[in-house]
């Protein structure tokens, strides 16, 4: 009962005309940035960190605000996924499968009906398995020590690539390169400078800000200028009739196995380290397959069910994502990662403290996720005729806004050329390490965390006097290191196949045609 | 191939170069155990062995843009350079203008359409963001 009386609790924090105001608003822009292709979760939360943060709203506000955002990218991923066959966002991928067909039949309202009450389903269970799963995980972590918190990083960054990773040297070399980039500045423990050559503006680090601004919003624009032209078709489309927007019951009532199965596979995807959304509606899809059509009649061809697997899937990837975030302080996917990164420049160290000295924080984002998630439906359903509507605006005139509000936002908190020009680089970076197929996530995630890591290493070892085997000296460790090491390795043997199950899935649907 | 063993050197550069830096960092007054270059070693260790890795086992080659592309992007790059560097001068409305002008340009927008977006979003995001939300953008010479 005790989790009740924080939930109410968080209501209380939640339920203020402003914070209300701020939910909406960020409902709306992420409905709004999942919907448009090439402004996924991510890059449209992290562009506004800066800006939430020279706003000067309070932490709880802020926080409010930018998960808004979140959740409801996640939701408006499918518009575009179903209009145009183009996913709005990774995850939102295999919401084309059957999404598109049904869009082709004429259907188009009643599949973003269906998937915005599948999305619905998702997130609002999800969000309960968060209110009960994330104080039990606190529990556990309280036991962590710094060497224990070590090996959890160590976990982290090793399960980061997923199931699907092809190659995992290039996961630890983005990671390597995150934590590198990390190091830079003055030494928190000793007060010396390191990696800075004399550079003043390097004293205090780099600011992961600009690191993730220009790593996932501007090296979308290079992209972009990249396939000048060549991503534009299927724009005239959008313009078909939607039809009714509102699901029949006998539709939803036939669907609602399918969203209950993919809750909890969407659910648990999301809670396990390297899994994440895209694996989450990915697995509800394949699952929800296997079912209800294992002779693939129906499947691929717009049927409902389809629809309805992945969305639920991947809304509740997104809210299962959000537990080892909170509890643990480690995020398990990109979008997670700069979550992390709005709590960090609001001061705030997540993880189990955070329940204890911030409950209000806490809890009030919860009963935040809560109220966003219906006035997401309500957003979704009566006026997706308003978000499809956006999906028409040209991209030559959206991705320029877009670079701009990141130069605005960085700008805002440093107020210096030279931060400027070393966002410009880092989305120069970003857009050849794409190309590389070298991940980011690991790199944010590296600049994120690096110091935490070295830091717990450190007190670690301070406390063993330098004895390394204090790392595997507990029943915990032992544990967390098999877990790392089993979720590095197993990718180099299943990874490939992965890979190209999800792609055989992709190219047997319309995208091929 | 090539791409992958490229960034291998280069990564297998940088490993040797963080190595060397951690190894040029000042010795503290009061040390702890590994002291603040033993993490950063560790790092130029996975650093350097995954770029062998790229060496020795390179994926497949990606496809690269064709040249002009290339120079598509490699000019984008220099206007956001320059942007940031004539922001203070010319103050945001007009410096702006230019660059946002210039990127609706490149992706594919009619000359007129880019010149129209250009001072849309300007001066759009300026009354937004300074006017309305009282943030303090770069200051020009007219004071804005």
């Amino acid at each position: 009962m005790d989790t009740f009386a924080s939930l109410y609790e968080g209501f209380a924090v939640a339920l203020t005309w402003q914070n209300l105001l701020l939910a909406l608003l960020g409902c709306f822009l992420g409905t709004m940035m999942g919907a448009l292709p090439g402004l996924g979760p991510a890059n449209g939360v992290a562009i506004l960190i800066p800006l939430a943060f020279t706003f000067g709203l309070s932490a709880i506000a802020a926080l409010i605000l930018l998960t808004s955002v979140y959740y409801g990218a996640m939701y408006g991923g499918r518009i575009s996924s179903i209009l145009l066959n183009i996913p709005g966002d990774e995850p939102a991928m295999m919401t084309c499968l059957d999404g598109y067909p049904m869009a082709q039949a004429g259907r188009a309202g009643e599949a973003l009906a269906l998937s915005g009450v599948a999305s619905f389903v998702g997130a609002f269970f999800a969000t309960w398995g968060l209110v009960f799963l994330a104080p039990l995980l606190v529990q556990i972590a309280l036991l962590f020590g710094p060497g224990e918190y070590f090996v959890l990083y160590t976990l982290a960054f090793a399960t980061l690539g997923g199931i699907a990773a092809t190659n995992q040297a290039k996961s630890a070399f983005a990671a390597a390169l995150g934590i590198g980039i990390a190091m830079i500045g003055v030494d928190t423990q000793t007060g010396v400078q390191r990696f800075t050559f004399g550079e003043v503006h390097l004293y205090d680090g780099i600011d992961f800000l600009i690191a993730i601004v220009g790593l996932f919003a501007l090296s979308e624009v290079f992209v972009f200028l990249e396939h000048r032209g060549s991503r534009e078709q299927g724009k005239d489309e959008a313009k078909m009739k939607i039809g009714r927007v509102t699901p029949s019951l006998s539709v939803l009532r036939y669907c609602t196995p399918a969203m209950i199965r993919s809750t909890v596979l969407g659910f648990i995807s999301g809670v396990l380290p390297g899994a994440g959304a895209s694996l989450g509606s990915f697995l509800a899809y394949s699952v929800e397959k296997q079912v209800s059509d294992p002779r693939s009649e129906t499947f691929g061809k717009g049927d409902p069910r389809g629809v309805a697997a992945p969305e639920a899937g991947n809304n509740a990837a997104s809210g299962g994502a959000l537990v080892p975030m909170l509890a643990l302080g480690v995020p398990g996917s990109g979008t997670t990662a700069v979550l992390l990164a709005v709590l960090l420049t609001l001061n705030i160290q997540p993880g189990p403290l955070l329940f204890q000295n911030n409950p209000d924080v806490v809890w009030g984002l919860i009963a935040a996720l809560f109220i966003g998630n219906f006035m997401l439906l309500a957003l979704n359903i009566p006026m997706v005729g308003l978000f499809t509507r956006v999906l028409l605006v040209p991209t030559h005139i959206l991705m320029p806004i877009v670079a701009m509000i990141a130069f605005i936002g960085i700008y805002s908190i440093t107020g210096s050329t030279f931060e400027l020009t070393m966002m410009v680089l880092f989305g120069a970076l970003g857009w050849i390490l794409r190309k590389l197929d070298v991940p980011l996530v690991p790199i944010i995630l590296g600049i994120l965390l690096g110091n935490e890591m070295e830091v717990n290493l450190r007190r670690a070892m301070t406390i063993s006097n330098g004895e390394w085997t204090t790392l595997f000296d507990s029943w915990l460790a032992i544990i967390l290191w098999t877990i790392a090491i089993v979720g590095f390795v197993l990718p180099i043997f299943l990874g490939k196949r992965v890979k190209r199950k999800m792609k055989e899935a992709e190219e047997e649907g319309p995208l091929s045609d | 191939m090539m791409s992958d063993r490229v960034l291998g050197g280069v990564g297998l550069a940088l490993a040797v170069f963080y190595a060397w830096a951690a190894t040029i960092i000042p010795e503290p007054f009061s040390s702890d155990a590994i002291g603040p270059d033993g993490f950063p070693m560790i790092i130029a260790l996975v650093l350097g062995l995954s770029s062998v890795y790229f060496v020795l086992k390179p994926d497949p080659e990606p496809q690269w843009p064709s040249l002009n592309r290339l120079a598509e992007i490699g000019f984008a790059l220099l206007v956001m350079f320059g942007y940031a560097q004539v922001l203070p001068v010319l103050g945001f409305v007009f410096a702006t203008i230019i660059i946002t002008a210039y990127l609706t340009w490149r992706l594919g927008a009619r000359p007129l359409t880019a010149i129209l977006n250009g001072v849309g979003t300007s001066v759009g995001l300026f009354v937004l963001f300074e006017l309305i939300f009282g943030l303090s953008l770069a200051d020009g010479p007219l004071g804005f």
